[in-house]
């Protein structure tokens, strides 16, 4: 992202113990914006959909790592990025159609439709067998006169 | 994730606590089922209440539990989902192929 004001980034391993950490840490940097409930709401529910890719998909056979990257560049633009180094995906459109799921009964195939509908924008980028890049955006609201 | 429930002659009434996702939702459907196997009901209510956060694992918690109830003619509902919850299941349009109360 241009002009970035503030950023920080986590790597950790895709464990599914970490998806709360996740969305957690992402989403207390952001607070430096205060956020609305529901852009704070919207921005989890996206970085757990991410990371839960990353853990259930790329991942499927080992532990790797996740890194996750937040960046607030001006007018309030947040910029989230979440890395894996797994085995990609073959057919980016495929992957990203609603009810589309290689992971079992135990997905429902809506992870990338919820991600695109929570955020302003979400682009996928992927090469079989050398990882994922998920890049999210979303302008969170100005409030009050002062900041 | 903690689920609690309450029988009230074949009436289920399962409660959902806490964060629901991919983390928490595999033992919730597993606790979910075991509960729908012990006490065969004629109804099923599926409350949400005590959700603090859901992402889409939160989807196939509850269509999971809405094909167990299909295969045996069961009713289902999903009662008190909080709002970030409800957004979630309305993006994926479960809000049309579950009742909701």
């Amino acid at each position: 992202m241009k002009n970035t004001i503030n950023k920080m980034s986590m790597t950790f391993p895709s464990r599914s113990s970490n998806e709360g950490f996740a969305r957690s840490a992402a989403a207390a940097f952001i607070a430096q914006l205060d956020p609305t409930v529901d852009e704070l709401s919207d921005i989890k529910t996206a970085v757990s959909e991410a990371v839960t890719n990353c853990i259930v998909h790329a991942y499927k056979e080992r532990v790797g790592d996740i890194t996750l990257t937040v960046e607030i560049g001006e007018d309030n633009m947040v910029e989230i990025s979440v890395r894996d180094k797994g085995c990609g995906i073959e057919d980016i459109k495929k992957a990203c159609e609603p009810m589309f799921t290689t992971g079992g009964q135990e997905r429902s195939g809506m992870g990338f439709t919820i991600m695109e509908s929570f955020m302003d924008s979400m682009k996928v980028r992927s090469a079989p067998g050398k990882g994922t890049t998920v890049k999210m955006r979303k302008r969170i609201s100005v409030r009050g006169m002062f900041r | 994730m903690t689920v609690s429930y309450n029988e009230d002659r074949g009436k289920l009434l399962i409660e959902l606590f806490g964060e629901l996702g991919h983390h928490e939702a595999i033992d919730a459907m597993d606790n979910i089922a075991a509960l729908y196997e012990c006490i065969s009901p004629i109804e099923l209510i599926l409350d949400m209440s005590g959700i603090t956060f859901m992402d889409s694992s939160g989807i196939a918690v509850v269509m999971r539990t809405k094909r167990l109830c299909d295969n045996d003619g069961i009713a289902m509902a999903v009662r008190n989902a909080p709002k970030q919850a409800l957004k979630v299941l309305s993006a994926a349009g479960i809000t049309r192929l579950v009742s909701f109360i």
